[in-house]
């Protein structure tokens, strides 16, 4: 029953049960769900929803508000150029232009391939690396054009495979600190629980 | 923001609101005056008590600050000098100086009310808010008069449906959360949220999952903009084109205050009022639309005499004389215990009293019963030591052993609802199947059939300590004599508790206390106690104790029954147990029913009497508190219709008895007079605007705490109210009983002539501190030596239910019915909007037992009890525990099998069997 798969649901419940309020882990669900699909499809808020006890109508808004988030399918790499205003000056604007020329999709589109989904940032806090890309989240640049098709060929080829996980993923070790002992039974953490962060949990 | 970060408690704010005797902890100075407001106060509230009005959109007296709109920007004196702050959110401080009006507040007003209108499309000629929209309103009062915005503004696709009754047009919201927070915090039925953000936010629904809320209606009511609109008004009026009345809603029991808006002649709108003690300005959907039923084409309009084999339109004059002649003639054949008269909680308690003179006084019958055997025992009702709904939110544990709330008394439900979530009032939900109350209560399941049992076990583990229990019927497979054991299982362990009905039809509590009922008389007495008296003053009396609605049905269904009136009543659609109604109405010789619209009990009938209905009959009405509260007409009865009360006493002067009555007010005197519940609660009294709430009877020997409204209500709150007010009638405290009727004052109970009775002391007639001035004692007509006799009392002895467990069961499941807030009743079926709400009826098994039994949700089961059968739809329900099957009632067109046709009502469980249909 559910979307999530039963890993995923048994991890979903320890991290409910890390919080006074089973809604607390709403985002952290969230994530989760979009590590196994790639995005946050409605099943998956419906299953959300029943695993922290609101309506999926909230579920919906509290994703919608989120950039991160993404309710509608993505490529497996999403590519976001930043354009503001310290990147811009260091050509962020030719950049995007070719990224879209050479990907033939428009921001906001997906590649037919499903490989790479491309999306115009704000300030992504590299300004150090203009004109600067995430993938996944990942940092790139700085980038010209032909950097930027290094980096597409890298991806594609799957050079870069051990650097950019597949889209939803946001770190491939699982970061168990403070998961009840509910979670150790479950045979999912390998680390030491930490009695300081379980002391409230309840159940 | 979550549940639990509330600034403070809404019945703290609330208490603090009110309380305006108590000692002021802080004084601030608004605008140059100083106000002395308490302590968590918040400056918008403490202003507007002021008379200072601070604009707003999000702000709602009812729900929690969210700071949303802005527009309430205010300039507030702090350590570092003046600063904008949000009226609404932020608490007045001793010595703090607030500047609604300054050249910074005003221009930050002016600014936000800019950034509101930068996406409204201004399309207030086509918009039903128009005329009664705050956003219209403060654009002209707070606003910078022109827009400097000259580009494209936002688009959506317009209007979408949200829910069944409700329609979003996106453009012109202006995100104040207000319908947001109503679904969350007072509905708990957050299907709306905000999507998206920044520019593009909008409410939204989830995919496939609308707001299907019995409460959805309050969203528009309380939406400051045109972006809410509700089906049934929309594009019906203009808001100078209404006249209003302030009227109390008798869709169920809670009796929810309410305007009642007309234009033309026709109803077109109810919006709830704030009354503290009851609806806090909420109205279920059932209520809010059910003016549709009022103005439905199919009222009856005429008098309807069968002529052979059809009715046939007709005269007052023969109609009642063809009843008349037909009683005299039962009479003189067959004796007074052949008529039965069954119904009269439609009615107003004027007119329940009329009838009850007229059948008890007159005709000489105790076979009266305005309950259909869906309801408990009237001595059961009358006695239980009461407690207001004030009293219960506030209690320590509520026990609900009742149908499902939400469906039936939604309001109630409301007010349970938010005590729990909001207050954490203790609740126990003693169903046998899960109810709406599920996520606010412990939910006890007992086994059908089982009740006194459950009670038995909780008075042996619960203290007991300030309990107040609602009381209605958990089933209606279930007969009430095991409810009414468990309550008095309840009584004897918990002397101190206190008992919340939760009988469900609309005047129920009114008709019982005025007798309506067999072995009962006006005031809540037995005609045990009260026949001397009665006799004396009416006349006479029956001789004995007559039988209710099951033993009428009975009797007619034998013969001995003659004659049956219906008073409102549809035992067809109504009764419990539809095989026994159908034999009595059959069998009967003479029926006549008297009713607002046909049913199909009236298609029955010999005679049909056109009754006025709903706000087009003035009067009072009793709410499940024993609340008294003033109910108003507004509209004309279609054709010939008449109020019920003119009904009885023409058929009254037609048996050769004058009745007397000729005015609402002149039959409320002689109740006020003679029946002892009621005592001291005059016409007057009842008419003041200290009593716009309502009187709760009997008095108390102590004050009566009246609640005073304050003098303006909050204009942005509910929109349609004040501006209807404004711009059209003024609306009064209480709209006139019988306009063009002086109340009677020659009438009227001296507190003197009680000192001395036994009653005085502890339950009888008190008086209303309040109204002291205005009500001046007189000389009461009571003769002297003719003691109004006690009130009902409660004997928890006297309802020992069937004691011992049920036997082994020999079907698998136990039966139980329930009602829905929509059926196939009359009332919904009506009303053009609600009827589609109806929904289809279905088997409700847990999920468990659903494959056991090798049925998959939505196949087709074969049902069938003692008494009979039916094929419905199967579907799973973690609600329903193991061992247990339910069924809604009314589910279905009265000429189809609904689960009526499988009720025994004379057996402590119905067993059924299910087996699928291949």
């Amino acid at each position: 029953m559910g979307h999530l798969s039963s890993d995923n649901r048994a991890r979903a419940k320890a991290i409910v049960a890390c919080y006074p309020q089973r809604r607390s882990a709403l985002i952290p669900l969230c994530h989760l769900a979009q590590a196994q699909d790639g995005w946050l499809s409605e099943e998956a808020m419906e299953d959300i929803a029943g695993l922290v006890g609101c309506t999926p109508a909230e579920v919906r808004g509290t994703a919608t508000f989120y950039d991160m988030l993404h309710t509608e399918p993505v490529g497996r790499h999403v590519v976001t150029v930043c354009t503001n205003i310290a990147c811009m000056l260091a050509g962020a604007y030719e950049v995007l232009d070719h990224a879209e020329a050479s990907l033939k999709i428009s921001v906001g589109q997906t590649t037919e391939d499903g490989e790479f989904t491309l999306e115009e940032a704000e300030c992504l806090a590299g300004c150090d690396n203009a004109p600067c890309v995430q993938v996944n989240h990942r940092f790139f640049g700085p980038l010209d054009a032909d950097g930027f098709d290094a980096l597409i060929e890298d991806l594609r080829s799957g050079r870069l495979a051990d650097t950019v996980p597949p889209h939803g993923i946001l770190s491939r070790v699982d970061r168990n600190v403070g998961l009840p002992a509910r979670a150790h039974r479950l045979g999912t953490v390998a680390g030491k629980q930490s009695g300081a962060a379980t002391g409230a949990v309840p159940e | 923001m979550s549940k639990t970060a509330s600034v403070h408690s809404l019945r703290t704010r609330f208490a603090v609101a009110e309380d305006l005797e108590a000692p002021a902890a802080v004084s601030v100075t608004v605008d140059g005056r100083v106000v002395e407001a308490r302590k968590g106060e918040l400056i918008i509230e403490a202003a507007e008590r002021a008379g200072i009005f601070i604009p707003r959109f999000c702000y709602h007296p009812r729900m929690k600050s969210v700071g949303m709109c802005r527009m309430c920007l205010v300039e507030v004196s702090g350590p570092r000098g003046a600063s904008l702050q949000p009226a609404c959110f932020v608490e007045v401080a001793d010595g703090q100086e607030v500047f609604t009006e300054s050249d910074a507040a005003r221009k930050a007003q002016e600014g936000v009310l800019e950034f509101l209108l930068l996406n409204h499309p201004l399309d207030c000629p086509v918009c039903d808010k128009g005329g009664e929209c705050p956003l219209q309103d403060q654009a002209v009062s707070h606003g910078p008069g022109e827009s400097r915005f000259v580009e494209e503004k936002r688009h959506w696709a317009k209007p979408i449906e949200i829910g069944p009754l409700v329609l979003l047009d996106r453009e012109r919201c202006i995100q104040c959360a207000r319908c947001t927070r109503f679904a969350e915090e007072v509905a708990g039925e957050p299907f709306i949220d905000f999507a998206e953000r920044g520019d593009r936010i909008e409410v939204a629904i989830f995919p496939g999952e609308p707001f299907r809320s019995y409460f959805g209606g309050n969203t528009v009511q309380i939406c400051p903009v045109g972006a809410l609109t509700a089906t049934p008004y929309r594009f019906k009026s203009r808001p100078w084109d209404l006249e209003q009345v302030e009227t109390t809603c008798t869709t169920c029991s809670v009796g929810c205050r309410m305007v009642a808006q007309s234009s033309a002649g026709a109803l077109v709108r109810y919006l709830g009022v704030d009354s503290e003690p009851v609806n806090q300005s909420w109205l279920c959907d059932r209520g809010r639309f059910g003016f549709e039923a009022v103005e439905a084409p199919e009222r009856l309009n005429k008098p309807l005499v069968r002529s052979e084999t059809r009715l046939v339109e007709s005269t007052w004059n023969q109609a009642l004389t063809a009843v008349a002649d037909r009683i005299l003639q039962t009479l003189d054949g067959s004796g007074p215990a052949a008529v039965g008269v069954i119904g009269g909680s439609r009615l107003a308690n004027e007119d329940a009293y009329a009838w009850v003179r007229l059948v008890k006084g007159v005709i000489g019958t105790d076979n009266f019963d305005a309950q259909l055997g869906d309801g408990l025992p009237a001595e059961l009702v009358a006695s239980l030591p009461r407690a207001t709904i004030e009293e219960t939110v506030a209690a320590g544990t509520v026990i609900v052993l009742a149908g499902d709330l939400r469906e039936e008394l939604p309001v109630l439900h409301l007010r349970l609802r938010q005590a729990a979530a909001n207050d954490g009032l203790r609740i126990i939900d003693c169903a046998p199947v899960a109810t709406g109350l599920e996520q606010v209560a412990t939910w006890l399941p007992y086994r059908p059939g089982e009740a006194a049992e459950l009670a038995r076990t909780l008075v042996a583990t619960e203290s007991g300590d300030r309990v107040v229990i609602v009381l209605g019927r958990p089933s209606l497979a279930e007969p009430p004599a095991e409810i009414a054991a468990a309550a008095a299982v309840f009584a004897a362990a918990w002397p101190s508790a206190r008992f919340l009905s939760a009988l469900r039809r609309a005047n129920v509590h009114g008709a019982i206390d005025l007798g309506c009922a067999p072995g009962m008389l006006p005031g809540r007495v037995t005609l045990e106690e009260a026949g001397a008296f009665f006799g004396e003053h009416w006349g006479s009396v029956p001789g004995a104790r007559g039988l209710d609605t099951a033993g009428m049905l009975a009797a007619a269904a034998s013969g001995e029954i003659k004659m049956l009136v219906l008073l409102g009543a549809d035992p067809l659609s109504d009764f419990p147990d539809r095989d026994l109604a159908v034999r009595a109405l059959e069998r009967v010789d003479f029926l006549v029913t008297v009713d607002t619209a046909p049913n199909p009990s009236s298609r029955l009938a010999d005679v049909v009497l056109p009754a006025a209905g709903y706000a087009e009959r003035g009067g009072s009405t009793t709410n499940l508190e024993g609340r008294v509260t003033r109910l108003a007409a507004k509209v004309m009865p279609p054709g010939v219709s008449r109020a019920d009360w003119v009904i009885a006493t023409e058929l009254s002067d037609r048996l050769g008895a004058q009745l007397g009555f000729e005015s609402l007010d002149g039959i409320w005197a002689e109740i006020e007079k003679l029946a002892p519940a009621h005592s001291g609660c005059t016409v007057e009294a009842l008419a003041a605007p200290e009593a716009a709430d309502g009187i709760v009877i009997p008095l108390k020997p102590s004050a009566v705490q009246l609640t005073r409204r304050p003098l303006r209500l909050d204009p942005i709150a509910t929109p349609g109210i004040d501006s209807v007010s404004e711009q059209g009638a003024p609306l009064g405290a209480g709209a006139a009983m019988s306009p063009g009727v002086e109340p009677d004052v020659d009438v009227r109970a001296d507190e003197d002539d009680f000192a001395d009775d036994e009653f005085a002391d502890e339950e009888g007639p008190g008086e209303l501190e309040a109204l002291e001035d205005e009500v001046s004692p007189e000389d009461v007509s009571v003769p002297v030596g003719n003691r109004r006799p006690g009130l009902v009392r409660f004997a928890p002895g006297d309802w020992t239910g069937s004691g011992s467990l049920p036997p082994v069961d020999e079907s698998p499941f136990r039966l139980v019915v329930r009602r829905g807030l929509y059926n196939h009743g009359t009332l919904v079926q009506s009303a053009g909007s609600l009827a589609p709400l109806a929904g289809s009826q279905e088997l409700r098994l847990s999920p468990q037992e659903m494959s056991q039994l090798g049925v998959a949700p939505g196949d087709e089961v074969r049902v069938s009890t003692p008494r009979g059968e039916l094929v419905v739809a199967a579907v799973g329900d973690g609600g329903v525990p193991s061992g247990v099957a339910l069924l809604q009632f009314n589910a279905v067109p009265a000429h189809e099998t609904g689960a009526s046709a499988l009720i025994d009502c004379s057996v402590r469980v119905v067993g059924l069997d299910v087996e699928k249909v291949i």
